[in-house]
């Protein structure tokens, strides 16, 4: 490893090339009241060896989703990554490139993006993808701000309570000094009512946004939501699960304007906070709204096929401070996984395993509710989630249920506290019958053992 | 286009007046600098535009450069054709691809801007 030094030494060769003498004159124009005047509360500096056994001892303290048996849901799931995908992502062209700024000159990367936007223009059923973004928090966001931009006005978003929280708060933190409000609508009954969202919609809403399969897991009314954002002049939209496509209707098919997703089931290992993949897809009267960059295919002056950046006038290296969009650095890599997975799958390994999602999830929601005491917290259609409501403390049983190998769900609670009796279960087409019985065994023992939810000590 | 008649703008407009309506496009040096034009994003009609600020904005393959107004009035009409087909504007600067039609407001004052002459002489130095 290579270290930058900065001894006494060198600190007084760099003040004295800039004719001072003391690091207190270099700060002189902060005013005093401003400055900290003490050392920084931080532990003293350690060896590498301590170091390293520092980090390893932190890192000792997680529990990779590998280590039990997953239900854990919200966004990232607990999929199969076919070995093809690291394999063809894990090449040193692909790998060690970082962002085609000569961009013809990449030629690999242009035909893998392009083929990227491709499968997600499929995918969705939408006319144009741009070449990724950072997550589908950042997804979502970015399609708020491209419905300002086609409505050229501020106004009012309207989103469901049902739509993820953190990307809610992402929302938010984008839209925190642009003029624009957010409204949460509630979803009481676990999805968006669409006859809520007539009497809620106005003049001055610019977009309706929900998702689907939403946060709980259940499908949203997204045609009826479409057709009433579309009658009302609002941009409609979506955040889906990539997998769900493989069976549920496109948002393309739905009349949805602009489709976003988190793209980390595609072939995108879970990691703790991401890295992840953001999608962005929309219809083709709004491309020149469209966040980011997007490759396009043409021919040479020899007439060979080739792919060029296009669109890439609305970047910050371009527009500068006028750019429409935050978004340079789009998360190649993790796109090119997503091509190489749904390209090693296929329409019709991604309809098997949208199907095993869904028996899975199924069998599991019947297993989990066939205990006394858990039931499913809402009656609505689900795909590969689903909240069940739980007696006892879920955070105790779910700390039991991870004492035994299984990551149960989630707490929903976090987030909503007015669900704090409920747990979100996830079923990847990862999981297996034993599997699924196992946890219904464990969850039915523990709490006939112990109403709370806490297990007895032997 | 008797480009001796014309009104220019250091921002490389120009402005073809005709009582109180003036004709807006881009003159020939600034399609010669842009290169490839591939988006205008033009005012709408009924918009006031005020002389030396911003009233669009061109794109070329590899640029994003604003449209300054050279003169002060309201939009009276816009040239939808060169907003759907920018080859207009890259064929024919001073004819077909026009920009926008304003309706001058009585006190606009023409005095900022140059004869072809002195914008000749403009363009030739403003390189140097």
């Amino acid at each position: 490893m290579a270290y930058i030094l900065n001894t006494a030494d060198d600190q007084k060769a760099m003040l004295a090339k800039i004719g001072i003498h003391s690091l207190e004159e270099l700060w002189e124009s902060i005013p005093a009241e401003l400055r900290l005047n003490r050392a920084l509360n931080i532990p003293t500096a350690m060896s590498e060896i301590e170091l390293t056994q520092h980090f390893s001892k932190l890192a000792n303290r997680n529990r990779a989703a590998g280590e039990a048996v997953c239900f854990l849901g919200g966004g990232a799931y607990d999929h199969f990554i076919p070995s093809v995908v690291d394999a063809i992502s894990g090449r040193s062209e692909f790998y060690t490139a970082y962002t085609p700024y000569q961009a013809e000159a990449s030629q690999g990367t242009l035909q893998a993006v392009f083929e990227f936007q491709t499968l997600m223009a499929e995918l969705s059923g939408m006319d144009v993808s741009n070449a990724s973004m950072y997550e589908g928090g950042s997804s979502l966001a970015e399609a708020v701000l491209m419905a300002m931009s086609i409505a050229e006005r501020r106004g009012e978003i309207l989103i469901a309570e049902s739509v993820h929280p953190e990307y809610l708060a992402t929302l938010k933190t984008y839209l925190a000094n642009l003029h624009c409000d957010v409204r949460v609508l509630p979803t009481p009954g676990g999805f968006l009512d669409p006859e809520l969202l007539k009497k809620e919609i106005n003049s001055n809403c610019i977009a309706v946004a929900i998702q689907s399969p939403n946060f709980f897991g259940h499908l949203e009314e997204v045609e009826a939501i479409a057709e009433i954002a579309r009658q009302n002049k609002v941009i409609s939209i979506q955040s889906f699960d990539p997998i769900s496509l493989g069976i549920l209707k496109r948002p393309g098919d739905y009349g949805v304007d602009i489709a976003v997703a988190e793209g980390q089931s595609l072939g995108t290992p879970l990691g703790y906070g991401g890295p992840y993949l953001g999608i962005l897809t929309c219809r083709q009267e709004y491309v020149r709204k469209i966040p980011g960059r997007l490759v396009g295919q043409t021919t040479d002056r020899n007439g060979n096929r080739c792919w060029v950046l296009t669109l890439q006038t609305r970047e910050q290296h371009i527009r500068r401070d006028k750019a429409t969009s935050n978004i340079c650095t789009n998360q190649g890599l993790y796109a090119l996984r997503a091509a190489v997975y749904l390209s090693a799958l296929g329409p019709k390994g991604l309809k098997e395993t949208a199907e095993l999602c869904l028996r899975k999830a199924h069998y599991a929601a019947s297993q989990l509710t066939g205990i006394s005491g858990v039931e499913m917290k809402f009656n609505r259609p689900f795909f590969k989630e689903f909240t069940v409501k739980v007696p006892g403390d879920v955070k105790s049983l779910l700390s039991t249920l991870q004492d035994d190998g299984y990551f149960a769900g989630l707490q929903t609670g976090r987030w909503y506290p007015e669900l704090s009796d409920c747990l979100t279960v996830a079923v990847t087409e990862k999981r297996t019958r034993a599997e699924i019985d196992g946890l219904a065994g464990l969850l039915k023992s523990t709490l006939s053992a112990n109403p709370s939810g806490k297990k007895q000590k032997a | 286009m008797d480009l001796n008649t014309l009104h220019y703008a250091k921002s490389h407009e120009w402005a073809h007046v005709e009582g109180d309506i003036c004709t807006v496009g881009i003159t020939q040096h600034a399609v010669d600098l842009l290169t490839d034009i591939i988006h205008l994003e033009l005012p709408k009609v009924g918009a006031a535009v005020k002389a030396e600020t911003r009233f669009g904005e061109v794109e070329s393959v590899k640029s994003v450069n604003e449209l300054i107004a050279p003169l002060s009035g309201t939009v009276i009409e816009v040239n939808d054709k060169a907003a759907k087909d920018t080859s207009l504007v890259n064929s024919d600067p001073y004819g077909a691809g026009w920009l926008i039609k304003i309706k001058l407001a009585p006190d606009a004052a023409k005095s900022h801007l140059m004869d072809l002459k002195k914008y000749e002489d403009y363009c030739a130095h403003e390189g140097h």
